[in-house]
């Protein structure tokens, strides 16, 4: 980094309460998610002249400006890829204040993908909103139609390759639980489970994936304020300096239906994310004080685990059942309770948790946090302080 | 002898779009195909408008063996799949040449199931009378 104030920093993250029927707009959960980081950061709705969402999110920025009285935008942006692109907004944020397209963005995703429409169910159009980067019309005519069918496809050969159990997937979906049962802000607050519940839960993809399995569907609004570190200066909380974000995607490999390259064992986008992030940030994932990985299915985080550099191919389940990613462990994981304890706002409610994390701020802290690893697949993020 | 199954008469039909329009309509008629590149002969699924590897638009249909063998499979039974009245065997196949599809097992106790199963193609039908290829265990050689 040649210039230490241009360097990219978070400076805000807010949230809207996460549930099952927010009740109001999802315009408005946008709105009120960025208000709150605005409010966090220090920062007014007029301050704003750069915003990126997800190409599936159904807010844009004109409704910010409407709603906010944001003046001027410079720069605007979406990243495809569903959930797989919720840290990619950071890749993207970083570079976009630091050569100066903007001064400070704000990202957001507001959905109610609980009360308005179900993400987990079967899914008929070719590409419901997954753009080209799944190509659904090899798979709806054969009955796989929902995201848990398409990751149990991709993920089986890991599973059976290495011979994980459901109960070594359990163990993941309890530290999760465990996790959220003391974060006020989870849905599943105060609502911890055993080991044999998650063993008794419904069948949703046999021979692997039971309810307890799969994170939720969740109503709700999570923004983060994304400025340079010369700016950030003036405002009110400690910057979460972006040290690295990175993204990787390579030839033949789709998101959800990944199913066409490679060994189908190994993450070969994250693998490449993990080389790259390293070399930018100067400290590996392993080396962060808090994981923060995507959880939309239990069996994405044991290969995301291993792909990132955790432990050997094949470890991933005694690296959790050794107790690494508990609370007081060497990487504790989503402390928040991730997608399956706390809510399912596509990724990004990982992000602002990580972000508390390293402010010191968290419901379930941890004990001297400096550095934060966030990822999402095929792109990953450092923050320090 | 090429075997058809009604075993889903809800099946969803296939999609047809502009580059993938061949191999549904080569289904329809019993063909189990993938695209061919014209300049180099690489076989590619999913289709594409162009070859990845030689960059060449020449391309048609390739008789595949229809042998192969099973690489991952799963039954989604929660939510029911739309199109199904029971929940189906779904595969990924990876045939004698090398190409992945996704597609469905008949014929087999979801018990006997498992990764590495010798397949052969079969056909089934959809709602709207189009068929597409499916899978069955493969007779003993």
């Amino acid at each position: 980094m040649p210039n230490p104030g241009n360097e990219a920093c978070i400076v805000g993250i807010g949230q809207t309460e996460f549930s099952r029927a927010s009740g109001r707009s999802e315009q408005q959960l946008c709105a009120e998610a960025i208000l709150a980081a605005c409010e966090d950061a220090g920062l007014s709705p007029k301050d704003i002249d750069g915003a990126m969402t997800f190409d599936l999110d159904n807010s844009d920025e004109v409704d910010l400006m409407r709603n906010l009285g944001t003046p001027e935008m410079r720069y605007s942006m979406r990243t495809p890829q569903g959930g797989a692109g919720s840290v990619t907004t950071l890749v993207h944020a970083k570079k976009a204040v630091e050569s100066g397209l903007c001064d400070v963005m704000v990202i957001w995703r507001a959905m109610n993908e609980r009360s308005q429409y179900r993400f987990g169910q079967p899914h008929t159009a070719v590409n419901p909103k997954g753009m080209s980067s799944t190509f659904m019309e090899w798979c709806m005519p054969f009955g796989a139609q929902t995201p848990a069918a398409w990751e149990a496809l991709s993920a089986t050969p890991y599973l059976e390759r290495y011979g994980v159990t459901s109960e070594d997937l359990g163990r993941i979906s309890v530290l999760f639980r465990q996790n959220a049962a003391t974060n006020p802000a989870a849905w599943f607050y105060g609502q911890p489970i055993t080991l044999e519940d998650h063993q008794k839960s419904r069948w949703i993809v046999p021979p692997h994936l039971k309810l307890l399995d799969c994170c939720q569907e969740s109503d709700g609004g999570v923004a983060i304020i994304v400025t340079r570190r010369d700016r950030a200066r003036d405002l009110k909380q400690v910057p979460a300096r972006l040290l690295g974000a990175e993204y990787a995607f390579l030839f033949n490999h789709e998101i959800i239906s990944d199913f066409y390259e490679g060994d189908l064992a190994e993450l070969a986008n994250s693998v490449r994310v993990k080389e790259r992030l390293t070399a930018a940030a100067g400290v590996s994932p392993a080396e962060t004080n808090v994981a923060m990985i995507y959880d939309n299915f239990t069996p994405q985080v044991l290969r995301q685990l291993e792909a990132f550099g955790y432990c050997k191919p094949g470890e991933g389940k005694h690296y959790v059942a050794d107790g690494h990613m508990n609370l007081d462990g060497k990487s504790p994981l989503s402390p928040n309770g991730g997608l399956i304890g706390e809510a399912y706002i596509h990724g990004m409610n990982n992000i602002t948790e990580g972000v508390r994390q390293l402010r010191g701020t968290a419901a379930n802290q941890v004990k001297n946090v400096e550095t934060v690893f966030m990822c999402s697949g095929v792109a990953g993020a450092i923050i320090g302080r | 002898m090429t075997r058809i199954s009604s075993a889903n008469p809800h099946r969803p039909d296939p999609v047809l779009t502009i580059d993938t329009a061949f191999f549904w309509a080569a289904a329809d008629e019993g063909r189990f195909v993938a695209q061919q590149c014209g300049g180099c002969d690489t076989l590619w699924h999913p289709p594409r408008p162009v070859c990845p590897k030689c960059l060449s638009k020449e391309k048609h249909a390739h008789d595949l063996s229809g042998r192969g063998t099973v690489m991952s499979w799963i039954m989604p039974v929660h939510p029911p799949a739309h199109g199904f009245d029971a929940p189906p065997i779904v595969v990924l196949v990876e045939t004698e040449e090398g190409l992945r599809f996704v597609s469905n097992i008949e014929g087999i106790d979801p018990r006997a199931m498992k990764n590495g199963l010798k397949v052969e193609v079969a056909f089934a039908r959809t709602k709207g009378g189009h068929q597409v290829p499916i899978f069955v265990p493969a007779e003993e050689a």
